[in-house]
C-alpha cells in the first residue's frame, strides 16, 4: 500500500475506518433481518429487501462500497497481520498472552477468517444467485410466484441443519472479533479518555447482541418453518 | 527454595543461541529476581563458566534497563514492577522458570539476555523534544500557568522509564506504547504546542521505519508497562497525528 | 604545586556575573572546530553535552549504560532545590547559599556555593521551557515542598521521580543535539583512562562495551561526569554500575582528589534483609515532611516486636520514642541527613532497633494521615466524620503525594505501609567528596574538568536534600558552558588533536595489558567477593561513625585485600566480547585503591564535619552533648590528595577556606 497508507497509523485509521462502516452495515442488515420474524408473514421484510435490491442509490453506490469495505478490511487485516509477524522474528518458548490480553484481541486474524468464511457461504446463498436474478437473467421484478420472493427464499435457506449451525458458528466468531473490533476501532481513531467509558459498555452489548440476534433469527426459522 | 531456570544463551549478535537448564537452590523469597540471577551466576563463575548477561543498573525500578521475558510475561508475572523489583516470593519452590530477552526485530539480542534498544533512541532524536536552547534567560516558570490536570497527565505520562516492555508484550512488537507516551507529554503541555505537528509525524515516521509493528490495541502493553502507562496515550497519538496529517 | 581556586575577586553576590563580563569567549566559527569529550550523562553530564552542543562545540558523550537516559540521576526522586521564593517564605539567593553552607557544615567553598544559589533559579526555567512536568498547585502554578535542614519551601519536584524528569529534560536536549548531529553519543563504552598531552587533557582511552575493542578518542578538552563513588561500600543506593574509574583514572594522571571522607549516609532507606542484598533502595527524603520517626521506648516491646508478638501499631503513644523530635525539637523530623542517620544508628547500637537484623527504625505515617483526613472532611463539609472515613480521605492525600514511594516499599519489603509503619535505615547514598576543581571547574590538569557528584565542590561536608540535583544540572547548563569557553579560546588554533601519538599509544597499551591480565588470571574468587569484603571493612571501619584506630586497621585491611585481589580475582570469559564480569573487576580494582585513600583522608580529619562523625571529636557536654564538634581551627580546610603511586603515599595539598560572607557557627538543629 503506497500513499497515504504509508504509515502504522494511517494504516491503523483505515482499518477503524472501515470496521465503523462494516459495523453499521451489519447494524442495518439486522435491523432488516429482524422484520423477517414480526407476525405479518414477512410482508415488512419483503418489503424493505424490494426496496433495498432495487433502489439505484443502494445498488450502485452503496454496495460496491460495501464490496470494497469488506475487501479493504480483510485484505489489510492480512497484510498487518504479515507485517506484525514479521516484526518478531524470533518468537518466545514460553509467552503467556493471556496473563495480560483477551484470547480476542490476539486471534482477530482467526475470527476474521471465520467470518470470511462464512462471508463466502453467504455470497453462495444469496448474494450470487441475487446478482444473477438481477444482473444476468435482467429481472429486476423481485416476484415469484406471484409475491415477492425474498422472505420464501430466507426460510428454505434455514431448513438444512448443517447451514444454520454453520451460521451459528460464524456468528459467534462474529461475536469475537467485535468483543475487541468494537473498542479497538474507537481507540485506533483515538477516541479513549474517561468520557468513553460508556462507549465501551456499549461496545460489548453491541459486540454479543447484534450476533445473538441473527443467531436468533436463524434459529426462529429453522424451527417455524 | 530451589528452582530450575531455563535461560536463554546466545553467544553474541551471530550466534544463534538456545535455551540452557541450570538450579538453583537456597533462594530466600525475600530475593529480588535480579539478586536470584547473581546467586547463579556467582555458582557459575565457580564452576568456571561463563555467567548469563543480563542489563541492569539502578535496581530500583527506575533506569528501564533489565528487560527479562520471565514465564512468558515481560518483567515477570508481578504488576507494576520491572524485572529488579520482582521478588522471588512470586515463585514458589520446585518451579521452573523461563527467561528469555525482550525480543522484537527491532531489539537485536546483543548477548544472553542483553538487548539492543537504540531503536527507541533514534525514535527520540527525530522529534522527542522541545527546541529550546540553555540561554538562563528563558520566561519565569510560572508565567505559563498549567492546569494541575493537564501537568498531571503529562506528568504520568513522562514515567515511561523505556525499558521496552511494552514492544516485549505487544504481540506485534509494537512500540505505539512508548512512542505515545512521549507525545502525550508534550501534547498536554503548552511548550509542546508549537513543534507539535513535526514531531508526532517524525517520531511514528521513525518508529515505522525501525521495523516495530502496528498495534492491534490488544492492551497487552497497559497491563505489563512496569509504570502503567495507559492506553490513553496511544489513542492521543493517533489524534496528534490525524490532525498533524491534515495539517500536513 | 599550590591550589588556587581562581575565586574572582569582589564582593561575593558580584563575582559570578562580573567573572562572566571578563572571561574570553570562543566565536561561532571557531567552535566548531573544537571537540569535546564529556564522560557521563547523568544530569551533569547530560546537561554539560547538550549545551555545549548548542554553543557549536563537537561533542563526544559517553555512557556506559546503553542510553544516556539511564544513568543514576535518574533515581533521585524527592526535589531539586531553587531559590525562586515562589512561596513568599523569605526566600533568597542568599538564604539558599546560608543553608547550603551550613548545611555542608561549613566546608565547602563560599563563591561556588553562591553562584550555584544564583543559578538555581535559572534551572527551573529552563526546566519548564524543556517539558518538564514539575507539579503544580490547582491555580496552575509550580508547586514547592520542604526538605531537611531548611525552614522554607523551595523544593520543586515532580512526584517522586524529580531526577527522572530532570535527567529526561536535560536527555531530550542531548537528543535534539543527536540528530543535529552536534553530539556524538557513544552508548556502551566505558572511558578508562585519560591521554594527557604537553599537560594537558586531549582525549581518553574507553572500551566498548559490546565488542570489547579498546578505542582512543581526542579533544580539546575533557570533562568528567561520572558520578560519585558511594559503591566503595558495596552497598548503597547508588546503581550497580556506578563506578568511580573516571574519576580514579584521572587522578592517578595529575587530578587531586578531594575529601574523600565526605560521605552521606542517607537516613531513609529500605532495611537490609539478608547477605545476598545487591543494592538498598532509597525512600525519598520528602517522607520526612509527614512521617514521624520512631522506636519503642522500652526494651521489652522491642523483644516483643522481633518475635512477632507485637505489631508497631499496638504501642500507644507514651510507649514510642519520636527521637529527632524529643533531641532536636526546632526542627524534629527534618533535621539535616547526617544527624538523623546519627540518631537512628544511636537508637539501634543501643538495642532499640525493630527488625531482625536489629538495623531499623520506624517511620511513621498514622499522625499525618488523620490529620489530612481531618483536613480534607471539613473541606468536604463532613460534620463527625468516623474514623475510617477520616483514614481514607487521609490516605488518599498520601497516596497522591507519595503513592509511587509507598508501592516501591510495599513490592520490597511485602508490607503495607499505609496500614503499619515504614521500616527504615541508614544507607550510603551520595559522596560529597570528589575529584578537586578550582571555581572554572577544573581539575588540576589542564582542560580536564569535573562536574556533578564526580566534584567535591558545593555541598562541604553533607549536602542537603535536593541540591544534588540543582548542582548536577548548575554545573552542566549554566558553569562549564562558560567556564570551559574561557580556556578553549586558546585552543582556537590548536586544530584536530591526532590520536596517532605516544601518549595515545601508551595509554592504550596500558589499559589493554590491564584487560590482559584480568581475563588470563583465572584466579580462585569472583569480583564481587573482594567488593562485598571492602564493602564491609568500609561500613564497618568508615561508616558513620568512624575513630583513629578503625581507619588505621582499615587501610591496613584494604591494602591487604587489594594485593589478594591482584593474585587471586577471577574474570571469566573474554576481552573482545561483552563481559559484565571484566568491567566489574576493573571498577572494584579503583575501589580497592580509593577505599584507602578515604581511611587516610578519614584519619587526618580529626574532628567531625557534616557526613564524618569522628568520635574523638564530639561535644562532650552542655546541651549539645553527644553532637558532632567541628574543628574550625584546624580543620577549615579542603584536603586535596596527590596520587603518588600508592594510595598510602597519597601527599596532602590544603585549600583553606575563607569565609567572608557567613559566621562560622556550631550547627546546631535543636
Amino acid at each position: 500500500m503506497g500513499g497515504i497508507l504509508n504509515s502504522s497509523i494511517a494504516r491503523k485509521f483505515a482499518m477503524a475506518l472501515s470496521a465503523f462502516f462494516l459495523m453499521f452495515f451489519l447494524l442495518q442488515h439486522f435491523v432488516i433481518n429482524v422484520t423477517s420474524i414480526f407476525p405479518n408473514n414477512g410482508k415488512t421484510f419483503n418489503e424493505l429487501s424490494h426496496f433495498m435490491g432495487t433502489n439505484p442509490l443502494i445498488q450502485y453506490v452503496m454496495q460496491p462500497i460495501l464490496i470494497f469495505g469488506v475487501v479493504f478490511h480483510f485484505v489489510m487485516g492480512f497484510i498487518l497481520e504479515l507485517k506484525n509477524n514479521s516484526a518478531r522474528k524470533i518468537k518466545y518458548a514460553k509467552n503467556n498472552g493471556g496473563a495480560n490480553s483477551t484470547w480476542m484481541s490476539r486471534n482477530m486474524v482467526w475470527s476474521g477468517l471465520a467470518i470470511l468464511a462464512f462471508i463466502v457461504l453467504h455470497f453462495i446463498d444469496f448474494w450470487f444467485p441475487e446478482i444473477n436474478t438481477k444482473f444476468i437473467q435482467g429481472d429486476w421484478s423481485g416476484m415469484h410466484d406471484g409475491q415477492l420472493r425474498y422472505f420464501h427464499e430466507l426460510q428454505e435457506k434455514f431448513v438444512s441443519p448443517a447451514r444454520v449451525a454453520a451460521y451459528v458458528v460464524a456468528f459467534v466468531f462474529l461475536a469475537l472479533h467485535l468483543l475487541h473490533g468494537f473498542n479497538s476501532a474507537f481507540q485506533s481513531v483515538g477516541a479513549n479518555n474517561k468520557y468513553t467509558k460508556g462507549l465501551k459498555t456499549f461496545g460489548k452489548l453491541y459486540a454479543i447482541l447484534i450476533p445473538l440476534g441473527f443467531v436468533v433469527i436463524a434459529l426462529f426459522h429453522h424451527f417455524n418453518h | 527454595m530451589n528452582l530450575t531456570l531455563k535461560i536463554w544463551r546466545q553467544k553474541n549478535a551471530s550466534d544463534k543461541g538456545k535455551m540452557v537448564d541450570y538450579k538453583v537452590t537456597d533462594i530466600s523469597e525475600h530475593m529480588s529476581f535480579l539478586e536470584m540471577m547473581d546467586v547463579l551466576n556467582e555458582q557459575i563463575i565457580n564452576k568456571g563458566e561463563e555467567p548469563v548477561a543480563f542489563d541492569h543498573d539502578c535496581r530500583e525500578g527506575i533506569c528501564g534497563m533489565c528487560s527479562m521475558y520471565i514465564n512468558g510475561e515481560a518483567h515477570g508475572p508481578d504488576r507494576g514492577v520491572t524485572t529488579c523489583q520482582l521478588h522471588m516470593r512470586m515463585f514458589k519452590d520446585g518451579d521452573t522458570i523461563t527467561i528469555e530477552p525482550f525480543r522484537a526485530a527491532a531489539f537485536p539480542v546483543i548477548k544472553d539476555l542483553v538487548v539492543d534498544r537504540t531503536s527507541f533512541e533514534r525514535i527520540q532524536q527525530a522529534g522527542g523534544y522541545i527546541s529550546v536552547n540553555t540561554s538562563g534567560n528563558t520566561q519565569d516558570a510560572n508565567s505559563i500557568p498549567i492546569p494541575k490536570k493537564d501537568a498531571d497527565d503529562a506528568m504520568d505520562a513522562a514515567t515511561c522509564i523505556g525499558c521496552g516492555a511494552c514492544v516485549a508484550t505487544c504481540k506485534n512488537s509494537s512500540a505505539m506504547l512508548f512512542v505515545g507516551a512521549k507525545v502525550s507529554q508534550y501534547a498536554l503541555l503548552p511548550q509542546g504546542q508549537v513543534e507539535a505537528t513535526d514531531r508526532v509525524l517524525n517520531m511514528v515516521a521513525q518508529m515505522d521505519a525501525e521495523g516495530f509493528g502496528n498495534c492491534t490495541n490488544t492492551g497487552a502493553c497497559e497491563v505489563e508497562c512496569p509504570k502503567g502507562i495507559s492506553l490513553e496515550n496511544i489513542a492521543r497519538m493517533n489524534r496528534e497525528y490525524l490532525s498533524a496529517s491534515l495539517k500536513g | 604545586m599550590a591550589l588556587d581556586s581562581k575565586t574572582p575577586k569582589g564582593p561575593l553576590k558580584d563575582k559570578w556575573t562580573d567573572y562572566k563580563n571578563h572571561i574570553d569567549l570562543v566565536n561561532p566559527a571557531n567552535k566548531r572546530n573544537i571537540d569535546i569529550i564529556v564522560v557521563g550523562t547523568g544530569l551533569a553530564g547530560g546537561s554539560a553535552s547538550a549545551t555545549l552542543a548548542e554553543l557549536g562545540y563537537n561533542v563526544k558523550a559517553f555512557a556506559y549504560q546503553d542510553s544516556p537516559r539511564r544513568a543514576h540521576s535518574i533515581a533521585a526522586q524527592g526535589g531539586i532545590n531553587a531559590a525562586k521564593n515562589y512561596q513568599g517564605d523569605g526566600d533568597s539567593f542568599y538564604r539558599l547559599f546560608y543553608d547550603t553552607v551550613k548545611g555542608g557544615d561549613y566546608r565547602s567553598r563560599e563563591a561556588n556555593v553562591y553562584r550555584l544559589a544564583e543559578v538555581s533559579a535559572n534551572i527551573i526555567d529552563q526546566c519548564v521551557a524543556q517539558g518538564v512536568p514539575f507539579a503544580r498547585d490547582y491555580g496552575g502554578l509550580l508547586d514547592n515542598r520542604s526538605f531537611g535542614g531548611v525552614l522554607v519551601s523551595r523544593t520543586f519536584y515532580a512526584k517522586g521521580q524529580t531526577g527522572q524528569q530532570l535527567l529526561l529534560g536535560a536527555y531530550s536536549a542531548m537528543n535534539r543535539q543527536i540528530a543535529r548531529g552536534k553530539i556524538e553519543m557513544f552508548n556502551r563504552h566505558e572511558m578508562l583512562d585519560v591521554v594527557i598531552v604537553d599537560g594537558k587533557a586531549r582525549g581518553i582511552i574507553a572500551r566498548n562495551l559490546v565488542t570489547g575493542e579498546i578505542e582512543r578518542h581526542s579533544a580539546h578538552a575533557v570533562v568528567i561526569a561520572s558520578g560519585g563513588y558511594g559503591n566503595v561500600y558495596f552497598l548503597s543506593t547508588n546503581a550497580m554500575g556506578s563506578n568511580a574509574t573516571a574519576a580514579w583514572k584521572i587522578h592517578k594522571k595529575g587530578a587531586y582528589f578531594a575529601n574523600p571522607c565526605y560521605t552521606q549516609i542517607h537516613p531513609t532507606c529500605i532495611p537490609r534483609s539478608g547477605d545476598y542484598q545487591s543494592k538498598l533502595t532509597l525512600m525519598s527524603e520528602s517522607l520526612r515532611n509527614d512521617g514521624r520517626i520512631w522506636v519503642p521506648k522500652n526494651l521489652d516491646d522491642v523483644m516483643a516486636i522481633r518475635e512477632g508478638k507485637k505489631k508497631p501499631t499496638d504501642l500507644s503513644e507514651d510507649e514510642r520514642d519520636y527521637y529527632l523530635e524529643r533531641r532536636y525539637p526546632a526542627f524534629g523530623n527534618l533535621v539535616p541527613r547526617d544527624v538523623a542517620s546519627r540518631a537512628a544508628k544511636e537508637r539501634c547500637d543501643a538495642g532499640y532497633g525493630v527488625n531482625a537484623t536489629g538495623e531499623a527504625v520506624y517511620l511513621d505515617f498514622a499522625s499525618a494521615i488523620k490529620r489530612y483526613g481531618t483536613e480534607q472532611s471539613k473541606i468536604h463539609n463532613i460534620s463527625n466524620p468516623s474514623e475510617t472515613k477520616i483514614y481514607e480521605l487521609g490516605q488518599a492525600i498520601i497516596e497522591a503525594k507519595y503513592g509511587n514511594l509507598f508501592q516501591m516499599y510495599n513490592k520490597i519489603v511485602d508490607e503495607d505501609p499505609y496500614r503499619t509503619p515504614m521500616m527504615i535505615y541508614p544507607a550510603v547514598h551520595y559522596t560529597m567528596g570528589g575529584v578537586w576543581v578550582d571555581y572554572n571547574l577544573m581539575t588540576t590538569v589542564e582542560g580536564l574538568y569535573c562536574l556533578g557528584e564526580a566534584n567535591f565542590s558545593d555541598h562541604g561536608a553533607n549536602r542537603l536534600g535536593a541540591s544534588a540535583l540543582m548542582q548536577g544540572l548548575s554545573d552542566g547548563y549554566f558553569v562549564l558552558p562558560y567556564t570551559i569557553g574561557d580556556y578553549l579560546s586558546n585552543d582556537i588554533r590548536t586544530g584536530k588533536i591526532s590520536t596517532d601519538t605516544e601518549e595515545f599509544e601508551e595509554a592504550e597499551k596500558e589499559v589493554a595489558e590491564r584487560i590482559k591480565f584480568f581475563i588470563n588470571n583465572k584466579g580462585e574468587h569472583s569480583v564481587d567477593y573482594y567488593h562485598k569484603k571492602l564493602g564491609k571493612i568500609m561500613w564497618d571501619k568508615c561508616g558513620m561513625s568512624r575513630n583513629e584506630q578503625g581507619l588505621k586497621e582499615a587501610m591496613v585491611e584494604i591494602k591487604a585485600l587489594r594485593e589478594d585481589f591482584w593474585k587471586n580475582v577471577n574474570v571469566p570469559g573474554d576481552a573482545n566480547e561483552m563481559n559484565p564480569e571484566l568491567e566489574k573487576a576493573g571498577r572494584v580494582a579503583d575501589f580497592l585503591e580509593l577505599g584507602e585513600l578515604f581511611a587516610k583522608d578519614a584519619l587526618d580529619r580529626n574532628e567531625s564535619c557534616g557526613g564524618h562523625f569522628r568520635e574523638e571529636s564530639a561535644e562532650l557536654d552542655g546541651p549539645q552533648k553527644g553532637e558532632a564538634k567541628r574543628n574550625d581551627k584546624d580543620y577549615a580546610y579542603v584536603s586535596a590528595w596527590e596520587y603518588k603511586g600508592e594510595p598510602a603515599d597519597a601527599v596532602l595539598h590544603k585549600e583553606e577556606l575563607e569565609f567572608n560572607d557567613i559566621e562560622l557557627k556550631q550547627r546546631s538543629y535543636k
